[in-house]
Parts: C-alpha cells; structure tokens; sequence
C-alpha cells in the first residue's frame, strides 16, 4: 500500500517569507509557503482572481498578496480575504523532522478537479 | 523678501495704544505673540527688523548650516501673520536713535515712529575677539541668517575651516561646516570644550566623539594673529607659534547683550540693559526683553529665560503683572548623534556631593550634583533621556533624599516602573515640567491645548508650538497625546498602510534619525501593529532603508514585488518578459543577433520594440531565466530594470552627430546619463530623454527628468509624465556644459530618492512639495547640487552591479528552481 504522505524536501530549503512550487505531473503545481512565524502552508498554485502564481506573491502573517493584482488570499483556508471573493484548494501537509510532506490524496486530487470549484 | 521691505496693514485702530518694538528676532515677536493672546485689541504693534525677513527661529540657523532644515522650515511668522496681526514690520531697517521726550524711534532710513510703550528686544551681538586681522574677509560670526549664507559660500568650495571658540556655538558650526565638506579646526582657549555647561570628563568624551569625526580640537589654545593675503584670511596663528591652514575662520567667542541703543538714550545699563520684574528699564515707558537685559545681575544666552520674561511682561502690559523671577537653564547640543545634556550647576565643592555612573562600552557618563539633598547640577553625555526629569527636581529643588539609591539610574527605576513604557514617564511629570525647552511649554499647557482640540502631533506643534522647533521633544508629546486621549490620536499624514500609525515622512525620518537598519527594527521599535507588515509596507520599508544605509543595508527579497525579485517581468499567464539595456536606445548587431539566439533558444512568443526604445522578449520561464540572461551577459548586455522602481529607460534623438536640427550630441548625453544612474532603486519608476534640439522627438517634456538641447547649452526639465495623468515638465535651469547636465540630473534624482514617499512619481511629488521647493532645494545653495550628487554617486558604488549576472552567477537558485516535483507514478493508486 502506498503511503498516505510524499515527501517534497526539507522545510530549511523554503526561506521563513517565502515560498517554493513543486510541479504534479497531470495535476496542477503546488505552491508551499513558509511564514515568517515559522508555518507551513501549501495550496494550489494558482490564485482564484485570474490564476497569478501565488508562490510568487509577498507573504504576509497568515496570507499571500498575489503578484498580478494584489488580492490576499488566506494560506490556511485558500480563501481571498478582504471585498474579494474566491478559493484556492489548499494542499493538507505536514511537518516531520524536519521534512515537508504533502497529503497524497489531496495532490491527486488536483489532477481531476477543477481548481475553482474545489472549495 | 530682500532689502527694505514693509509690510504695512490698513486700518490702524485709532483708539489703541502704539507700541513699537526694537528687534524682530525670537523675544520681540514672542512678546507681542504673549500680548496679542491676552488682549489682541489693546496694542497697534510696528516692529522694526534690522534683518530685511520675517522673524525665525534664530536657534535652527544650526540644522540649517549643516543642511538638515532649510530656511522655509525655521520660519515661525510668516508675513501673514503680521498682515492677519494688523502688525506694521519694518525690516532690514534698524532703529538708530530713541527720542524719549517726544516719545519717537527713528530707523536709519529716517522712518520716524511714536510709541505710548517702547520695547527694546535687540538681542546680542557675536563679540569679536580684538585680534590682528579680525576684519579680514572670511572672518565671519555665526548669529544671523546672513552668517550661515557666508559660510556656505565659503564651503562649497572645501578646503579647511577655523572655528574660534569651543563653546556651543562654535561646536555647531564646526558640525554643518565639516557635514558641509570642509575640513575644521576648533580653537578653545579652556581645556575642556563647552565648559560652562560640561565637567571634564564629559568633555573628553565629547571631544573624542568629535575627533573620531574628523575634526581637530585645540583646547588650551589662544589665537594670536589671524594672517591674510590680500585682504583675504588664509589662517591663523596660535600664542605658541603653530599656525593652522583655514579659508574661512568663524568666531564663536561668546556674544554681548546689544546695549548701544540703549545707552545712547541713557537707559541704565550695566552688562545689559537693567530692567525691574516687569521688564521694565529705567524709563517707565521703556521695556526690554531677550538677550540683550540684565535681570537680577543676570544676563541670559538661551532661549527658555526669553519665554518667561515675555510671559511676565504681557502680564505687566495688559494690567495683570505676575513679575519674573530668573531662570535656570539647561543646555542640548544640536549636534546629530550627539546625546548632551546639562543643567545647573556642577563646580562642585565642599558641601557637595557627586552621584557618577559610567557606561564605557555605550559611551555613557552621567553625574548628579547634590546639596542638601537637592539636585544642584546634572550632565548626562550619551544617555540624556532624564534629563527633563532632573531638570524639573532641580528647578524645584525637590528632596531627592528618599529616591537617591536608584536616582542616578532614572525615573522609570527609581519609580518601580516598567523602563519600557515610556508613557509611563511622561505621565509622571509634574504639570508645570517642561516638555519643550526651545518654546518653554510645560506640560500642563500641552495637555490643554490637546483638551483643546489639538489631536495630532502637528496640531500641537500648530498650536502651542511644542516640538515645533528642534523636535527632541516629539517623544514626549506623542506620549502626552497618547496619554490625554488613549486611542483618538490623529495621525497627521495618512499613515503608510494599516500596519502603523506612521506616515511615509515620519518613517523616514525616524529610519535616519534613530539608525534603524532593518525591517524587523522599524517594526519593533516603530509598533507596528501586524507581525510582519503588508505588501505595501514591507517594499516601502525595505526602500527607505536600501536609500538611508547604501552599502550597509542587506535588501530583503521577501519584500520585494515578484518583478524586482525575479528580475524580470511577470506577464498574465505567470510566464516572464526579459528586456536588457540598450544604452540610450542604441543597439549593435552582436547585440541584436543575441537577442534573436535567445529568443529562439527559449521559445520566445514575441519579440517587441518597446516604447522605450529597446526589446522585449516575452514568454520565458522563471526556470530559464537565469540561462537566457547569461547569454545576454555574454553578449555583453545587462539588465534593463524595465521592472523596477528604478531607472528605466533614457530616450535620445539622433542629435548634432547626424540630424540637420541638432544642437548638442543627443545622443551621447543619453548614454551617459543611462550610465550614470542605471541600477538605481528609486521610490517609483524613474524615465528620462534627451532631445538634440526643442523639435523634442525624444518627448523629454514628459519625463521625470529630461534634457532639450539649445544652442546654448541645455534646458533641464523635471516632472512630466506620460502615464495615467498626463503631465508636462517644469523647466528647472539651464546649464552650459554636459557636465554640469549630468551632475543636475544625479542631484534631482538623489532629492526624489531621499524625499519621495514609495510609489510616488516626479509628477505627483513634485506637485505635493511644488516646484519652487524643488527650486530652492537645488538652486539656492549652490553647496548643495554637488552634496546631492555625491551621495548619489556613493550609492550607485552599491548599486551598479547587474542583477542578472549575480544570478547567472549562482545567486538565489532557489528563486528559479522547483522545490521538488511529483511524478504521476507517487500518485497512481491514491
Ligand atoms: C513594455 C512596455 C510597453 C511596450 O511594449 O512598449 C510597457 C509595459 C508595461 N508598462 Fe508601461 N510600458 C512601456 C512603456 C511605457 C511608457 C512609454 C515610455 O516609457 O516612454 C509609459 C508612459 C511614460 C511614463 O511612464 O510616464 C508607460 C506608462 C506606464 C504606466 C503609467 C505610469 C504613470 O505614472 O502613470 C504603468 C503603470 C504603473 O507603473 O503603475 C505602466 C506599466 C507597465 C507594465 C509594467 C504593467 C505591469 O505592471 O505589468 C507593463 C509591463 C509589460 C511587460 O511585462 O513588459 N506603464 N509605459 C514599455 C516598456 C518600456 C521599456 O523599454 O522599459
Ligand atoms: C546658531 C545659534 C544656535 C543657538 N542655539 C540655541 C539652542 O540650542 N538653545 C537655546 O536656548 N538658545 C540657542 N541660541 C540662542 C538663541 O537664539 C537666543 O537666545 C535668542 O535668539 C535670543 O533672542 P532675542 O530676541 O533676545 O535676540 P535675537 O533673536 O537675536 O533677536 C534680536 C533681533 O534684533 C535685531 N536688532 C538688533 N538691533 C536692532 C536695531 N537697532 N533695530 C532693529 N532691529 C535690531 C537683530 O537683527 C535681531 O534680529 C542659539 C543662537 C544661535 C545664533
Ligand atoms: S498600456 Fe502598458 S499596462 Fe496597459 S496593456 Fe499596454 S503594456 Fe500593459
Ligand atoms: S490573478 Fe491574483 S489577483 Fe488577479
């Protein structure tokens, strides 16, 4: 039986502020984000306004600003915050000695749904 | 507002008294502001100015030598203020005799005025030490507006300067002359510098502080002959022989109260002009305030006394006499980074006792003199933050016996209380403290004039005037305001975003001020009120600090928009557009065949020609960037920054070199200026054109600088825009040679570096601070275009280093790769 967790890599290669992608072969790239307070996020990599690279937004406490019209997205829920409405599909992970690890089902799951209507 | 001016109001009320005053300096306006609060209406004022302008704030005349203020800023009554005052100001016309019977001043252009009441506010004049050569030119005193305009002459062009007098006069100026460029001398004749206010040993420590600056201080030193060679100093001469290079020397050697009118009316005289509790000389009718009395045997040099005596004397002059009954003075030294303070009195002696304490490693001396359990004296150098504090013990005369173990550590010590909460301290003051020593405002009228209405710290300062001057005290009024009104403070700027209640000025102010050097650090120490700011706070942020500490400061990439981080430009379908610099819009055909390479090597959709006059290569993965840019760099090109908030492109025309029309090399100047400032960070995106002649079809009217070439030279226009709002140039000068074109154009952008708010274009700024401040920022010193350009040219030492080819490098490969990928095969039986 498969395992239920990947591993991607370890937490010391996303810098505390930023964030890093790992592309899904016939799914769509994940974007995991370090928080300045020192958490782990992944969502879809893809913002819910007209799909900006959110990995490459500013990161804010909890939230993302995404880099092509500046809508905040929540990195928790994958929902826009503020006037803004909308949902990114967030990627269930953990945090293990060290290493990231993303959900297997909820990866796979990128492959058949459409982002948007996700969540 | 040049040589004899009037300002001259209508409708002189008919029933009022006349009182003239003798001195448009800091005590006479202060004194007819005191009486205009308590009875507006029984006075008809004409003040007479020997200086031809308004009345200033003659203490700011430092910051304004050493290029922190400029004059605009010092000013504390505009010509409105005698207009809306029904106030006739006489200036550049000093009084030259006093008729007491007939009760009449008469000006030196023969004006004649009659007065009910006279008041004589003529302040002190710089003494002159009577030595050989004292009247050669380039001996100058530092006491009014007209001084610090010699001395900035004789600075911009460098060289070496003589600064008689160690005092706190002379340590100013030498501070603006050497921030000014020259290389200073301080002559003390004491061995200790400042010794009326400082022991020795906090002396010493301020002499090597001011050592370590580059200045050389002579104490124990006594000027013999000031030498000079056609009628022009070129130094002077010590008892002892030595002589010392200088092209300017400034005596500070202290200041007497100007009696000569006074005594030619045969006022009682001694040092200064006698005057009585009410300020009232030995002519009933005849009053004197300032510098130039003698009170109870004492002659004062500071500017709190000055507030009381006009305080009493409004008193006395609207029937409700309260009397002044003498000062006790405490001494800052403006100069910046320099913690001074110093009250009362610290000889020592016999009765007296010391309280020391001594920090070595920050630099921190502090002592307590004690009598009788009283606070006589105290002098704090490097930590003055108490010094309100025991300045208030001190005036009074506190018992201190109860308090005394912990009373050398400060108030927040010895009151048990959080030493991090500064409103903690403030709300320990006393009401009649003194929150500002440059207005003399105590605490409790603060606190009123915020009960009053006054709900920022710019109200305040409007108001009752604290921290309008040297703005030490904003600390405290902040905390009083914080205070008085718990959370309906008012900011008086628009904050930067909602993450602080500070605006884009105040920030960057405080950045300097405070020597914050990293966002976290301004954060901190600033409250902001998010754990890591915002996306518009955090870029603002990390510019403000790459601008204040080039070279020092570390840019923040994770507070940098996707385009400056990346370096290129994200387009809608999160591919990137790669655009290498084409120096002044010309191009080679190496270059553009490695253009083409890359563009088919990578899979370009589209190559462009932009409308700034150079390519653009659209569709590049972030993957692929750093390969696409090492074979540009190899070709020799660099990045364009058609990203950043930064220098972009730099139009030119063909020009002199081949057009029919063209006056200068276009062209040439284009490149140059692009080399000057490429790699810049600025507050926005920065553009600028050069035209060969005013056919213009470089569009230079529309940059944020830009150049049309005359046959006389070059016309240098700044603020246009050709973006949302369209907005024309202002023509800024004219200049003559290349030169001084690329030295007026690093100048500009090193003023809009330093003054723009973040993501505030020429045009809009420009229009918020208006074109003559910009004028008078550039052109009225002629010191300070090559102060500007030289900073600017030390940044871009930092600056000038091509991204891309730090990155082609190996720099930040985390930005360009993938932290991993997943294969369809880890996901199959999910
Ligand atoms: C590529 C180019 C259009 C072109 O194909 O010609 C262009 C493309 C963009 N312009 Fe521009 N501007 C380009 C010349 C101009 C010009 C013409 C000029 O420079 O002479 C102007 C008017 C002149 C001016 O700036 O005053 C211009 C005024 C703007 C503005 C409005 C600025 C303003 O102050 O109002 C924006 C929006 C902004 O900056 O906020 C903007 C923003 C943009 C952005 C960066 C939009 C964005 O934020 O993504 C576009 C990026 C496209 C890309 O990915 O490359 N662009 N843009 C031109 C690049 C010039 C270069 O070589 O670097
Ligand atoms: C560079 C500098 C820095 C200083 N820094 C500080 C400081 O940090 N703290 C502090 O407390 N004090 C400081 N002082 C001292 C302070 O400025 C003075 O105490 C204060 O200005 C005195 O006010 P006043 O009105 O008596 O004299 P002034 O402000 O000098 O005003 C007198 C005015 O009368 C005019 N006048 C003279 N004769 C005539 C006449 N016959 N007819 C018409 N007009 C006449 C003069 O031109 C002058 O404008 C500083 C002074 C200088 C020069
Ligand atoms: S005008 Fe400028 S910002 Fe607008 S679409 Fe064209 S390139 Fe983009
Ligand atoms: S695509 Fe993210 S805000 Fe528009």
């Amino acid at each position: 039986m498969a395992q239920d967790w990947i591993d991607i890599g370890a937490t010391s290669a996303i810098e505390a502020g930023m964030a890093a992608t790992v592309p899904v072969e016939g799914g769509e790239e994940i974007a995991v984000f370090h928080t300045m307070q020192g958490q782990f996020y992944a969502l879809v990599n893809k913002c819910p306004h007209k799909a900006g690279p959110l990995s490459q937004g500013i990161v804010h406490g909890d939230s993302v600003s995404c880099p092509l019209h500046n809508w905040r997205i929540s990195l928790a829920t994958g929902e826009a915050l503020g006037e803004d409405k909308g949902c990114t599909p967030s990627i269930a992970m953990k945090v293990e000695e060290g290493r990231l690890f993303l959900s297997r089902a909820a990866v796979a799951a990128t492959r058949t749904q459409v982002p948007q209507k996700a969540c | 507002m040049n040589a004899q001016t009037a300002v001259k109001s209508g409708d002189p009320a008919q029933t009022a008294e006349r009182l003239v005053v003798i001195g448009n300096g800091m005590a006479g306006c202060r004194a007819v502001e005191e009486i205009l609060a308590r009875n507006p209406a029984r006075y008809k004022v004409t003040i007479f100015g020997a200086e031809p302008r308004v009345n200033y704030n003659r203490i700011m005349l430092s910051p304004v030598l050493a290029g922190e203020k400029s004059f605009d800023e010092i000013v504390l009554n505009t010509e409105q203020w005698y207009t809306d005052n029904n106030i006739d100001l006489v200036s550049g016309d000093p009084v030259e005799s006093i008729d007491r019977t007939r009760k009449i001043v008469r000006s030196a252009s023969g004006r004649e005025e009659h007065y009910d009441k006279l008041l004589i506010a003529t302040g002190s004049d710089p003494f002159l030490i009577p030595i050989p050569g004292a009247d050669l030119e380039g001996v100058v005193t530092f006491r009014d507006l007209d001084d610090v305009e010699r001395m900035l002459a004789a600075a911009k062009s460098g060289g070496d300067a003589v600064v008689i007098g160690g005092g706190l006069l002379g340590l100013e100026a030498a501070h603006g002359l050497s921030l000014r460029g020259m290389k200073v001398t301080v002559v003390h004749l004491m061995p200790t510098l400042m010794e009326r206010q400082l022991d020795e040993a906090a002396g010493y420590l301020l002499q090597s502080e001011l050592e370590s600056r580059g200045q050389t201080i002579l104490t124990g030193a006594n000027t013999k002959i000031i030498h000079g060679v056609e009628g022009k100093v070129v130094g002077i001469e010590l008892e002892d022989g030595s002589r010392v290079k200088a092209s300017i020397v400034v005596m500070a050697a202290g200041i007497r109260p100007a009696t000569g009118l006074a005594k030619q009316a045969d006022l009682e005289c001694e040092r200064g002009i006698l005057v009585d509790d009410n300020m009232v000389t030995s002519d009933p009718a005849i009053l004197a305030v300032g510098e130039c009395v003698q009170h109870r045997g004492l002659c004062y040099g500071l500017v709190a006394p000055l507030w009381e005596m006009c305080r009493a004397l409004a008193d006395h002059l609207t029937d409700t006499p309260t009397g002044y009954h003498g000062s006790v003075t405490s001494t800052k030294l403006k100069v910046s980074g320099i913690d001074l303070f110093s009250a009362g009195d610290f000889s020592g002696g016999e009765e007296c006792e010391d309280i020391v304490l001594r920090d070595a490693s920050r630099g921190v001396y502090k002592r307590l003199v004690l009598k009788d359990n009283k606070i006589i004296g105290a002098v704090l150098y490097g930590e003055t933050a108490d010094g309100n504090w025991y300045f208030d013990l001190l005036k009074k005369e506190e018992d201190i016996a109860e308090i005394r173990e912990g009373l050398i550590f400060g108030q927040a010590f010895t009151q048990g209380g959080n030493t991090l909460d500064p409103s903690a301290a403030v709300a320990a003051l006393s009401d009649d403290a003194e929150i500002c020593g440059c207005n003399g405002v105590s605490k409790g009228e603060v606190v009123a004039c915020i009960n009053n209405g006054a709900h920022s710290v710019d109200a305040v300062r409007g108001t009752c005037k604290a921290s309008a001057s040297c703005g030490s005290c904003t600390d405290l009024v902040e905390g009083l305001l914080a205070l008085t009104l718990g959370d309906e403070v008012e900011q008086g700027a628009a904050t930067m975003c909602g993450c602080t209640s500070f605006g884009h000025d105040d920030v960057r102010r405080l950045i300097l001020e405070k020597s914050f050097k990293s966002i976290p650090e301004v954060m901190q120490e600033l409250h902001w009120s998010t754990p890591d700011g915002c996306s518009k706070c955090r870029p603002a942020l990390n510019y403000y600090l790459l601008c204040a500490w080039p070279g020092e400061y570390v840019d923040d990439q994770k507070s940098r928009f996707v385009n400056e981080r990346l370096h290129a430009n994200i387009q809608k379908d999160g591919t990137y557009s790669v655009v290498p610099r084409m120096w002044g819009g010309i191009t080679t055909p190496q270059e553009l065949r490695a253009i083409a390479d890359v563009s088919d090597r990578y899979g370009a959709r589209l190559l462009k020609v932009t409308g700034g006059q150079r390519l653009d290569i659209f569709g590049i993965h972030k993957e692929d960037l750093p390969a696409v840019w090492a074979d540009l760099n190899a070709a020799g090109m660099v990045s364009g920054h058609a990203y950043g908030k930064s220098l972009r492109t730099v139009k030119t025309c063909v020009g002199s070199e081949w057009c029919r029309f063209g006056t200068q090399d276009s062209t040439g100047l284009g490149v140059k200026l692009e080399q000057m400032s490429w790699g810049s960070w600025m507050p926005h995106k920065f553009k600028m054109a050069v035209s060969g002649c005013p056919r213009n079809c470089a569009e230079a009217t529309i940059k944020d600088f830009g150049v049309v070439c005359v046959d006389s030279g070059y016309e240098l226009h700044i603020g246009g825009n050709g973006g949302i709002k369209v907005r024309a140039t202002d023509l800024l000068c004219r200049v003559d040679t290349e030169e001084e074109a690329l030295e007026m154009s690093a100048a500009f952008i090193q003023l809009y570096r330093e003054d723009a708010h973040y993501l505030e274009r020429t045009a809009p700024w420009l229009e918020r601070k208006g074109l003559e401040w910009i004028k008078s920022q550039l052109l009225d010193d002629p010191a300070t275009v090559p102060t500007l350009a030289a900073r600017f040219y030390h940044s871009q030492q930092f600056m000038q280093d091509d991204p891309w080819a730090q990155r082609v490098a190996g720099d930040r490969r985390d930005l360009h790769s993938h932290l991993g990928a997943i294969g369809a095969d880890q996901l199959e039986d999910a």
